[in-house]
């Protein structure tokens, strides 16, 4: 019998994260002691209040801040690892390299490179660090901005574009280096209300077709309905997770209750 | 003599003085990135010793600098730099202006959003790639305005020139200004100035425009 194992894309293991104070002398700790794992087209959403620690834990994630403590893996290879002292040691470059490729991050202001047009940004990327040929790139940039429903605005300027249509960029962009797992932080914060629809669509979507995304967001419904898991978190800890249906209703913890009294 | 004579005489050294203006451009524009960039690193001592000659640079007249590397090595070490005083006014002009351009660039470096960087980190691009390929053309969108300013000033700088006796157009002016006792001279130069930097103008114009086909 062939035993079907889970597989782990990215694994956190204890991580800890601390700030200094504006004062200088000492340290908020941001992250205490999380650990997570997703596998392979799970789709995890993280809520929580502002200042609970889920923007720095997918930073951490995705490498953009080193944790003070706690190790990291992508497809069991490490990308962190405590030393004896139990402080994060990070991989050498050429690993880290290679794991950027596993992932890709939607920022919530898009960061979309504004003196490229919406097709350069889309290929430049896979030009210069994946070296693909310019014919293959422009492949899958026009397979991707079809799929965002873009087609139409290859060749205009990110500055042209509403929020909707630049984060839907962004979200191609990212998609074409092939990733393994998407993360997504805040992706309709920047956006009016009425474009969030259009983002959160096309990140529905994504989940339809069995990507492996954790999102960080504020939508609620959202969450509940794209999501396999649920993480809540507060002042730097995972109070709460399970399945949506579980977190939003019959949550478990007073913390959670209270939270999401405040969304209804 | 004729005014005809005084403006033939003076477009004479009109050479000299676009040799002394494109030389030191072409000099000075790549070294003050490298300047921005030694101003800019982790390390302290790096850093503080290029601020410290930056202020060195802007903080005493771009005269006593010409002075300094063309007359400077003879009277200390006994010899000079080169029979062609260009190359002193050149080395002198391209290291002072340098230390402005460094300051216009490392404004313009540090306008740039913290996000780029990330973006680019995130995909995958190496440092020196996202320097070039993505801060470095924003930053010379934003800082063609200020560059400018800069270029309008070296036209008229260049007359500096004559401290030094250098032949250019307005050494010779300032010569037949003396010899005549004529202030004619001078009116010329500033005339041949004027439309040297209405064309600077233009051309800055130009590039501004080019760079027009998107906002940051």
């Amino acid at each position: 019998m062939e035993t079907v194992e889970k597989k782990n894309i990215l694994e956190i293991k204890n991580v800890r994260k601390s700030f200094p104070t504006p004062d200088g002398r000492g340290a908020t700790e941001v992250l205490r002691d999380i650990s997570m794992q997703v596998s392979k087209g799970e789709v995890v959403s993280i809520i929580g209040p502002s200042g609970s620690g889920k923007s720095t834990l997918l930073r951490c994630a995705t490498l953009l801040t080193d944790m003070d403590s706690g190790e990291l893996f992508y497809n069991g290879t490490a990308a962190a690892k405590n030393d004896a002292a139990g402080k994060s040691v990070y991989s050498d470059k050429a690993t880290l390299k290679k794991i950027r490729g596993y992932f890709g991050l939607v920022f919530q202001n898009f960061n979309l490179f504004p003196h490229y047009s919406v097709k350069k940004n889309l290929i430049d990327p896979q030009i210069n660090v994946l070296g693909r040929t310019k014919e293959e790139s422009e492949k899958k940039a026009r397979e991707l901005l079809e799929q965002m429903g873009l087609t139409n605005r290859a060749d205009v300027y990110p500055c042209q574009l509403s929020g909707g249509q630049q984060q839907r960029v962004a979200i191609a962009r990212a998609l074409t280096m092939d990733p393994d797992i998407m993360f997504f932080d805040e992706p309709t914060s920047a956006l009016d209300p009425e474009l969030t629809g259009e983002v959160l669509k096309v990140i529905k979507q994504l989940a339809e077709m069995k990507m492996t995304m954790v999102i960080v967001t504020h939508e609620m419904a959202f969450a509940r309905a794209v999501s396999d898991r649920v993480i809540f978190m507060d002042g730097g800890v995972i109070v709460e997770q399970g399945e949506p249906e579980e977190v939003f209703g019959n949550p478990k913890e007073e913390r959670t209750k209270q939270f999401l009294r405040n969304y209804q | 003599m004729t005014l005809w004579t005084m403006i033939i005489k003076m477009s004479e050294g009109l050479g000299k003085t676009c040799a002394i203006f494109f030389l030191t451009l072409l000099f000075s524009l790549p070294l003050g990135m490298i300047v921005a960039l030694l101003r800019m690193s982790k390390n302290k001592v790096i850093s503080g010793i290029t601020r410290f000659f930056i202020s060195i640079l802007r903080g005493t007249p771009l005269m006593l600098q010409l002075l300094a590397v063309t007359y400077g090595p003879y009277y200390l070490f006994g010899f000079t730099v080169s029979r062609n005083k260009l190359i002193p006014v050149v080395i002198a002009f391209a290291i002072n202006y340098a230390a402005y351009f460094a300051e216009i660039y490392r404004g313009g470096i540090e306008s740039i959003p913290q996000g780029q960087y990330e973006a680019a980190e995130v995909l995958g691009y190496s440092g020196f790639q996202t320097f070039m390929r993505i801060i470095l053309p924003q930053v010379i969108k934003r800082i063609v305005p200020s560059v400018t300013n800069e270029v309008v000033t070296l036209v008229k700088d260049t007359s500096l020139a004559f401290t030094v006796s250098y032949q250019e157009m307005f050494t010779i002016g300032k010569q037949i200004a003396n010899s005549q006792t004529s202030f004619t001279p001078f009116m010329v130069a500033g005339v041949f100035y004027f439309m040297f930097n209405a064309i600077v103008a233009w051309a800055m114009g130009r590039v501004e425009k080019r760079l027009d086909y998107y906002k940051i």
